[in-house]
């Protein structure tokens, strides 16, 4: 095992959480390369090959306009994630290239307390090792939900 | 909180006011499932789509019964019940699959695909013990059958054997903008489901109120967007339980927002990705949003090129299921469909418009609860439930509750 591309990933990994559950949003595309594709699926959606996302992404300023239409625009109850990920399956691409799949839960707690399993499931990412700035970033996430419901809506990224 | 739905009476205002213990008795509730979603209306099932041969099935609902819709091996559509006659299993446990007969897992009875028993495991016993008696009626339980037609591409189904047909139920001018969104044969893009808390009900009257639209979503004003929907109206049905909202979009042809200068009047209020939102006028004519309903429980849905089927289900009380099917049509080319995906972002849980529409339902339910006498105001537009040429007129809110006190004799 290269523990060195393992740590590296991990890494990669534990800051992206951080930075969601942290409520850093604007960070949050800065994860990806400029190309960067971001999709949100279920699992249900994923086997059938179906290609809708609630989140479909195809570069990083699509990204930054969500981030900015939840600070200006989108009206949601003050709520925060708590991700938990687990260690990433890593196999190695052409170019530099690794993909992962990582599983992960989010707890979310709403302003008044009340704390809900809000998903489970799994990224399956294309990760680019050396992008720019030396940095490890996302030329793809996708992000697996194992169920097809969502509790009332989804703001905030996973 | 449970009175009698009989001692219930409507405001003497009429549709203008709406009593918040609609939203909060559990008789009414019950009494919804019978009269309404049981009685003589037709709900929305699946898309033909998703039956896409012979021998095919899945599952939905009507009201909170649960149903199997399927394609028989010459084709033909049906609908009932999914319940076994016998002790009452469920008898498809998945969503959708291929089956020649359906067959209950508790203890195998079987069934040809338009709901009749054709089979009850070891009737006559084992080794001449056991089994049924001779005049014994496995059959007089069986699930009810619903009587099914598709229109355009949609799979409708009612319990009452009397109910209208469902262009009659409908009217021509919502068949015809039903048609106007189903011009092709469908391809499927993906579904998912939301869960809402609030009565079925507040998700209705949030689609059918227009007056909310550009108040409620900010997300065309703030990013400067608003110019998108300028001209439109309503269409109420004369039952006024179906209704559609319309808009002409300013910039259909789709070229506009690929040109820098269109983005916004300040760089920094535009969109950066302004490709989000970049469309093509695929039904010519002019109208870049229609929100099409059908009482009780159906949305058709056309936002630009992003086109989807929503079906409303009550689960309880103060929660109801929302499902969503996205859908493009056979025909569209990889630009198309990456066009429909974009615009994706603008509806569903997480839409750009729409996320809001899964909370502030149930931000009504929180507050009425306790005030289950207290009346609702629906003035906007004065007491009309007709058609209109704007939007700022709560006329189809006011049209649902015509239909409902009519089903519920209320």
């Amino acid at each position: 095992m290269d523990v060195a591309l393992h740590f590296k990933v991990q890494d990669l990994l534990a800051r992206y959480a951080k930075t969601i559950d942290d409520d850093q949003l604007e960070a949050w595309p800065d994860f990806f390369i400029e190309d960067g594709r971001y999709r949100i699926t279920t699992a249900e959606n994923f086997a059938r090959d179906l290609p809708l996302g609630l989140v479909y992404a195809t570069s990083r300023a699509m990204l930054r306009d969500r981030v900015r239409a939840l600070r200006e625009a989108n009206v949601y109850e003050a709520q925060r994630y708590r991700h938990v990920i687990g260690p990433p399956v890593i196999e190695p691409l052409d170019g530099g290239r690794v993909q992962a799949r990582t599983s992960f839960m989010v707890v979310r707690t709403m302003h008044g307390g009340e704390i809900t399993m809000f998903a489970t499931g799994s990224y399956a990412d294309r990760i680019v090792l050396d992008a720019s700035g030396g940095e490890p970033r996302f030329a793809e996430k996708v992000v697996i939900l194992d169920s097809r419901q969502i509790d009332t809506l989804l703001a905030m990224p996973l | 909180m449970s009175i009698a739905a009989e001692s219930r009476q409507w405001p003497v205002e009429g549709l203008t006011r709406v009593p918040y213990w609609v939203y909060s008795d559990a008789d009414v509730y019950g009494q919804e499932q019978e009269r309404i979603f049981q009685g003589p209306t037709w709900s929305f099932l699946c898309l033909e789509a998703e039956l896409p041969g012979p021998n095919t099935y899945r599952t939905s609902d009507l009201g909170t019964m649960p149903v199997v819709v399927t394609r028989d091996h010459e084709g033909a559509l049906h609908g009932f019940e999914n319940r076994c006659a016998h002790r009452g299993s469920l008898l498809c446990l998945d969503g959708r699959g291929t089956a020649r007969d359906i067959v209950c897992v508790y203890h195998n009875w079987s069934y040809d695909l338009a709901g009749n028993l054709t089979g009850v495991a070891f009737r006559r016993g084992l080794g001449g013990k056991g089994g049924m008696p001779a005049d014994a009626r496995p059959e007089s339980q069986s699930p009810r059958k619903l009587k099914v037609e598709a229109l355009a591409g949609l799979v409708f189904g009612t319990l009452a054997p009397d109910a209208a047909p469902l262009e009659h139920y409908l009217g021509p001018e919502i068949v015809a903008r039903i048609r106007r969104v189903m011009r092709a044969p469908v391809k499927v893009l993906g579904d998912y489901s939301q869960l809402l808390p609030s009565n079925w009900k507040l998700y209705m009257e949030n689609v059918k109120d227009t007056y909310h639209a550009s108040l409620l979503h900010a997300f065309f004003t703030t990013f400067r967007l608003n110019r998108l929907s300028q001209k439109g109206g309503i269409i109420v049905s004369e039952s006024g339980g179906h209704h559609v909202s319309y808009a002409i979009a300013a910039d259909s042809g789709g070229k506009e927002y690929e040109q820098a200068g269109m983005r916004a009047a300040r760089e920094d209020f535009g969109l950066e990705a302004p490709e989000l939102l970049a469309s093509v006028d695929e039904f010519g004519d002019g109208v870049g949003l229609q929100i099409l309903s059908v009482f009780p429980g159906f949305v058709l849905q056309q936002t630009r090129n992003s086109l989807a089927v929503r079906r409303v289900v009550p689960r309880g009380l103060e929660q109801t299921a929302l499902h969503w099917t996205c859908f493009g049509f056979a025909d569209d080319d990889a630009a198309m469909t990456e066009r429909r995906l974009r615009q994706a972002n603008l509806i569903g849980p997480a839409g750009y418009i729409s996320m809001e529409d899964g909370a502030a339902p149930g931000f009504v339910q929180r507050a009425v609860r306790s005030a289950p006498d207290v009346l609702s105001v629906v003035e906007m537009g004065g007491a009309s439930v007709a058609s209109d040429d704007n939007r700022v007129t709560e006329a189809a809110v006011r049209g649902f509750w015509k239909a409902y006190r009519q089903h519920m004799a209320l």
